[in-house]
C-alpha cells in the first residue's frame, strides 16, 4: 500500500460526523472482569427490544479502573459521555434517557469529551476532571476511546504516520538521533536511554539483528503494559517496526506472558491486519524494508522479564539470566545483536517520531523526559491506570488524581517498583517522580506499579509478602538470591509470628547487603529493597513486633489479642456461635470472655458483635 | 591479542586481553574460591563465591565472568568480599546435611575446604533444609540432592561434553534442583548414558560413585595414572587404589587424549580387575563344543596346542578355512600384528574386529 494518507483521509471522512448514536463498552481485562460483557449483552438486548438504530462496540481501558464497567454513549453532534459502575440493570434507563430522549443520566456520568460540540451541563469535561486534570495522555491517548482491534481506527487517528515518515523521509541514523533527542529512557524500570541502546544495536557488527518487546509484565500490582497492549496494540507494533528500521533488523519477537490472553489475541489480530495492509512483513509501504513479527507466550516465570532470561526463554531454554556483558545489543537472541525495550517504550516511539524529539523532551524533568504510565492500586479511592508527566509529586498522584486514601484513613506508605522497589513513607510524598529521585529515596521507578498503603497495613508483613514473591520466583541460579531470600523470608515470617529477636534485624541487614552486592541479575540485586526501605522508614514497626509482641497495624495474626469489654457485652451469644474454636464462654445475658489459649484470632467474633464489645489489640 | 595490565591486591599483573579476573589472579597464585567454575566448561557465574571488589564497579562482581580490562583495580580479600563469601558459605551450609563424618567426599570436598578456610561453621541460620530421598536405583551413581550446591557443572558437562542433555535445573527458588526430564531418576530417564562425567565435576558429595562407597577415605587412596584398556582410544585414567584394589576411576586431565573425560566403561568398568570370573590362565576345552568344560593349561601348552591345530586345519582344509576376530580392547599394535599374522603366516584375509559394526 502506497497511499496511506489518502486512506486516512477517506477513513476520517467516513467516520465523522457519525449519523447515529453509539454505545461503547470498556472490554479490556479490567472491564470484562468487572462484568463488561454482561452489560454489553444487556445493552444489545435493550436496543433490539426498542428497535433502535444504534452502533454497539467495544473499547479498551480508559484508566478509571475503580469505575468499571464503563459505557460510553455518544449521540451525533453531541459530547461523548462516559458512565461508570454500569450494571445490566442500569442499561434500560441509560438507553431510555440518554439514547432515546437525549438526556444524559448525570448521577452515573463520570466525564464527557465534548470535541467540537457544546458540553452537557453538570458533567466534568475529561481534560479538566479531577482524575484527568493532571494527566498527560500520550501512550494512553487512544485507550478507552478507540476500538483497539480496528486498524482503520488506528490509522484514522494518526496511526502509521510515524512509520511512513521514517520510511519516506528519514534515514535509520536520523531515527536513532530523533529518539536520542527525545531523551526517552527505558520504561521497563532501569531507565537506560533508548536512543543510546538503539545506536549500540545499530552499530553492532552482524547482518542479522532482532527487535524484541518485553511484555512479560510481572510485578504485583502492575498492569500498564497489559492495558497498552490491549488498548493500542498497533502503536506497539508500529514502534517496534520503526525500531527495526532504525537498527537494521528484519525480525522481531513480542514476549508476552501467557496470563495476558486478551493482549495476545489482540496482538495476533493486529499483526494479521497490519500484514494484510502491507504495514508489516515484506516490502513495507513499498519501501523495500521487511519486518517479520512473532509472538512468544511466556510460561509465567517472573524472572523472564529480565532481558537475558527472556532471550533464553525465546530460544527454548530455561529462563535463567546470564551475566552481562555481553549485552543483548552485542550478543542477544541466538547470539545476534538484539534491541530489547518494553511495551511502553515502543508505544512512545510513534508519537516521538510524529511530533519530534524536542516535543517529547519538553515534558518531564531534566533527566527524565516525557510521561510515565502508572498503575494505582491499594488503598486509594480511585484505583486505575494513569499517565503523568515525569516530575509530578507522589502527593499529586495519590491525593489529587486518586482522591486520597479510602475512608479518609491515614496514608502510611507507597510501594513503588514492585518486588525490586521500596516503600516510601509520608515524608517522601513531595518527592518528584523521576528515575533519579526515586532511586535516591530507596525505591525505583520500576515498570510503574504504585501500591498505596494506609495505616491498616503492616510494613513487616509487606516486606514478608515481597520476599515470599521473590523467593518463589528466584530462578535458583545464584546462591545469594536462591538461599538468601529463603533465610530472609524465614526471619520475616518469624518476626510476624512474634518470635523475632532483636539480633534478627542485624542479620537481616547483613543478609540484605550481601544479596544486593553479590546476586547475579537485577531480580536478586534488588530483592532486598522492600526489607531495606521498610527497615529504614518503619523500623519502629519491626521493633514493636519483636520487643512488644505487637503488630501496630493489627495485621499479623499471631500477635493479635481479642478481648471482650464486659461493659458493652450484652451476653447475646452471637460471638460464641461464630467462634469456630470454641474459645468464647459465658452465661446468657452475662458478659462473655475469650480464652486466649484457644483463640485462633480469626476475627469472626468481632464481625458478628453488634455492640462493638470486642476489640483487637 | 593485545595485553592488558591490571592490579590485583596491589600486584600489577599483565594478561592477554580477554582473560577473566579469576584467571589473572590464579595465574599469580592469588586464591579465589569457586564452586561453579571449571575452565573446561562454559562460564556460569552462579555460585558467587569468587566475588571481588573492583574499583568503579557496582556491587561485588563475580571474577569468573568479569573480563580483565586495562587499569582495573581489584581487591580479592577486602572486608566486603570476605563478609560476602562467609555469608554465602553460611547460606550454602544452612541447607546442607553436614554429615562430613561419613560423607565419601570428606577430604575432597570444595565446600568443606572453603568452610574451613573461612572459618564458617554453618550455624548462623536455622531454617528449612531439603529432605530429598537419596537416589541409588542405578548401579553406578548415587545422587544425594540434599548435598547439591546447584553449581550446575553436572548440567554443563552433560550438555557441552557428553552432549546428552540428560539433566537440567527444574523448579524455582529454594526448591530449584537438578533433575532429568519429568523428575525421573537417571535410570528411568533413559537419556543418561552413565558416563559419570557429572560425578567427576561435582564439587561436593551430591554425586558419588556407588562402587566407591565405604571403600576407603580420600587420604587412604593411592592415585595411579594409567591408560584405559577398554578400547583403542587410550583414555588416560587416574585410578585410586587401596590395598591393591581399584576403588575409583577418574579421567586424567590429558588434553591430548580424553581431556579428563571418560565413558561408562572406562569409569565404571574396573570391577573386572578382581572379578572371580576373570580368565586369568589359558583354558583348553575338554568336553564337546558348548558343554563348557575346560581345563587349565600353561601358556606354553596352550600356544603349542593352538599352533598345532592351526597348522592341521590349514593343511586339511586350506587357509581360507581360518578366520580371526580381534578385540577393541587390544592396542592398535596388537591389532596390526594379528592381521599381519593372518595374512602373512596363515594366508587368509578373513580378518574382523569386534568394533567393526
Amino acid at each position: 500500500m502506497r497511499d496511506l494518507k489518502e486512506w486516512r483521509q477517506t477513513l476520517q471522512q467516513q467516520d465523522r460526523p457519525a449519523d447515529r448514536p453509539s454505545l461503547t463498552v470498556g472490554m479490556s481485562t479490567c472491564g470484562q472482569a468487572a462484568g463488561g460483557a454482561r452489560v454489553m449483552a444487556a445493552l444489545e438486548a435493550e436496543v433490539k427490544r426498542l428497535g433502535l438504530q444504534v452502533d454497539i462496540s467495544q473499547t479498551s481501558c480508559i484508566g478509571m479502573c475503580y469505575a468499571e464497567p464503563i459505557v460510553e454513549v455518544a449521540l451525533p453532534g453531541k459530547p461523548r459521555v462516559f458512565y461508570g459502575d454500569m450494571t445490566p440493570e442500569r442499561g434500560g434507563r441509560l438507553v431510555a434517557s440518554h439514547v432515546v430522549q437525549g438526556v444524559p443520566v448525570r448521577e452515573w456520568a463520570l466525564i464527557q469529551l465534548p470535541g467540537n460540540a457544546s458540553p452537557y451541563e453538570g458533567i466534568p469535561v475529561m481534560p479538566a476532571s479531577p482524575y484527568y486534570g493532571r494527566q498527560v495522555r500520550v501512550v494512553t491517548s487512544r485507550l478507552g476511546l478507540t476500538d483497539p482491534e480496528s486498524l482503520a481506527e488506528y490509522i484514522a487517528t494518526g496511526g502509521y504516520a510515524a512509520l511512513e515518515k521514517c520510511l519516506r523521509q528519514m534515514t535509520p541514523e536520523q531515527v536513532v538521533e530523533e529518539i536520542k533527542t527525545s531523551g526517552l529512557r527505558g520504561r521497563g524500570g532501569a531507565g537506560f536511554p533508548t536512543g543510546l541502546k538503539w545506536g549500540f544495536t545499530r552499530s553492532a557488527p552482524g547482518e542479522k539483528k532482532y527487535v524484541v518487546c518485553n511484555a512479560d509484565e510481572g510485578d504485583p500490582g502492575a498492569f500498564m503494559d497489559r492495558s497498552v497492549l490491549e488498548g493500542d496494540p498497533f502503536a506497539v507494533i508500529e514502534g517496534m517496526t520503526i525500531a527495526a528500521y532504525a537498527i537494521g533488523a528484519d525480525e522481531g519477537y513480542i514476549y508476552c506472558r501467557a496470563e495476558y490472553p486478551l493482549a495476545i489475541k489482540r496482538l495476533k489480530m493486529a499483526i494479521a491486519a497490519a500484514e494484510a495492509k502491507g504495514l508489516l512483513g515484506s516490502n513495507i509501504l513499498g519501501s523495500g524494508f521487511n519486518f517479520e513479527l512473532h509472538i512468544k507466550a511466556g510460561a509465567g516465570a517472573f524472572v523472564c522479564g529480565e532481558e537475558t532470561a527472556l532471550l533464553a526463554s525465546i530460544e527454548g531454554r530455561r529462563g535463567m539470566p546470564r551475566v552481562r556483558p555481553p549485552f543483548p545489543a552485542q550478543q542477544g537472541l541466538w547470539g545476534k545483536p538484539t534491541n530489547i525495550n518494553n511495551v511502553e517504550t515502543y508505544a512512545n516511539v510513534p508519537y516521538i517520531i510524529q511530533n519530534g524529539g524536542r516535543w517529547f523532551a519538553a515534558m518531564g524533568t531534566e533527566k527524565s523526559k516525557g510521561t510515565k504510565v502508572f498503575c494505582l492500586t491499594g488503598k486509594v479511592k480511585k484505583t486505575g491506570l494513569i499517565e503523568v508527566p515525569m516530575g509530578i509529586t507522589l502527593r499529586e498522584i495519590i491525593f489529587d488524581i486518586a482522591g486520597g486514601i479510602q475512608d479518609d484513613r491515614r496514608f502510611k506508605a507507597v510501594q513503588i517498583g514492585g518486588p525490586s522497589g521500596g516503600c516510601l513513607p509520608a515524608d517522601k510524598l513531595d518527592l518528584p517522580v523521576d528515575y533519579d529521585s526515586l532511586t535516591r529515596a530507596g525505591a525505583i521507578m520500576g515498570s510503574g506499579g504504585m501500591v498505596v498503603m494506609d495505616e491498616n497495613t503492616c510494613m513487616v508483613d509487606v516486606a514478608r509478602f515481597f520476599l515470599n514473591f521473590t523467593q518463589v520466583e528466584s530462578c535458583g541460579k545464584c546462591t545469594p538470591c536462591r538461599e538468601g531470600t529463603k533465610r530472609m523470608l524465614e526471619i520475616l515470617t518469624r518476626i510476624c509470628a512474634g518470635e523475632g529477636r532483636m539480633e534478627d534485624l542485624d542479620t537481616l541487614e547483613g543478609l540484605a547487603r550481601v544479596v544486593k552486592n553479590t546476586a547475579l541479575c537485577g531480580l536478586g540485586q534488588t530483592c532486598p529493597n522492600p526489607i531495606l526501605s521498610t527497615l529504614q522508614n518503619f523500623r519502629h514497626e519491626y521493633e514493636a513486633h519483636i520487643k512488644d509482641k505487637r503488630c501496630p497495624a493489627h495485621v499479623c495474626q499471631a500477635l493479635l489479642v481479642y478481648t471482650i469489654d464486659p461493659e458493652k457485652c450484652t451476653g447475646c451469644g452471637a460471638c460464641t456461635r461464630a467462634c469456630p474454636a470454641g474459645a468464647i464462654s459465658g452465661e446468657k445475658k452475662q458478659p462473655h470472655r475469650i480464652d486466649p489459649a484457644l483463640c485462633i484470632k480469626c476475627g469472626s467474633c468481632m464481625e458478628k458483635c453488634k455492640f462493638g464489645a470486642i476489640s483487637r489489640l | 591479542m593485545a595485553d592488558v595490565t591490571l592490579t590485583i591486591d596491589g600486584k600489577k599483573i599483565t594478561v592477554p586481553a580477554g582473560t577473566t579476573v579469576l584467571q589473572a589472579a590464579r595465574e599469580k597464585g592469588i586464591f579465589i574460591p569457586t564452586l561453579c567454575h571449571d575452565p573446561k566448561l562454559s562460564p556460569w557465574g552462579g555460585c558467587r563465591l569468587c566475588v571481588v571488589e573492583i574499583e568503579g564497579m557496582r556491587g561485588l562482581p563475580a571474577s569468573c565472568v568479569t573480563t580483565a580490562t586495562e587499569g582495573m583495580v581489584v581487591q580479592t580479600a577486602s572486608p566486603a568480599v570476605l563478609e560476602a563469601r562467609r555469608m554465602l558459605l553460611e547460606l550454602l551450609l544452612a541447607n546442607h546435611p553436614q554429615d562430613c563424618l561419613t560423607c565419601s567426599k570428606n577430604g575432597a570436598c570444595s565446600l568443606q575446604d572453603y568452610a574451613y578456610y573461612y572459618g564458617v561453621r554453618g550455624d548462623q541460620f536455622q531454617g528449612e533444609k531439603h529432605a530429598y530421598p537419596v537416589e541409588a536405583d542405578n548401579p553406578f551413581i548415587v545422587r544425594d540432592l540434599n548435598k547439591c550446591v546447584l553449581c550446575g557443572k553436572c548440567i554443563r558437562v552433560c550438555d557441552e561434553v557428553q552432549v546428552n542433555n540428560a539433566i537440567d535445573f527444574a523448579h524455582r527458588g529454594f526448591n530449584t534442583r537438578v533433575t532429568p526430564a519429568m523428575d525421573l531418576s537417571l535410570k528411568e530417564s533413559e537419556a543418561c548414558v552413565f558416563c559419570g562425567n557429572c560425578v567427576q565435576v561435582c564439587p561436593v558429595g551430591a554425586l558419588v560413585e556407588k562402587a566407591s562407597l565405604w571403600q576407603g577415605r580420600q587420604w587412604e587412596l593411592t592415585k595411579v595414572r594409567t591408560t584405559c584398556t577398554f578400547c583403542g582410544v587410550g583414555c588416560n585414567l587416574e585410578v585410586s587404589v587401596k590395598d591393591d584394589r581399584v576403588v575409583r576411576v577418574r579421567g586424567y586431565d590429558n588434553p591430548l587424549v580424553n581431556n579428563g573425560w571418560l565413558c561408562v566403561k572406562g569409569r565404571f568398568g574396573a570391577d573386572f580387575a578382581d572379578s572371580p570370573e576373570r580368565v586369568a590362565r589359558p583354558l583348553i576345552r575338554t568336553g564337546a563344543r558348548g558343554e563348557g568344560r575346560f581345563r587349565e593349561a600353561t601358556w606354553d601348552e596352550a600356544l603349542d596346542y593352538t599352533a598345532r591345530r592351526l597348522t592341521e586345519i590349514k593343511e586339511q582344509y586350506g587357509s581360507r578355512a581360518i578366520a580371526a576376530l580381534s578385540s577393541a580392547r587390544c592396542t592398535n599394535e596388537e591389532n596390526y600384528l594379528m592381521q599381519k599374522f593372518m595374512r602373512a603366516v596363515i594366508g587368509s584375509n578373513n580378518v574382523d574386529h569386534c568394533a567393526r559394526t
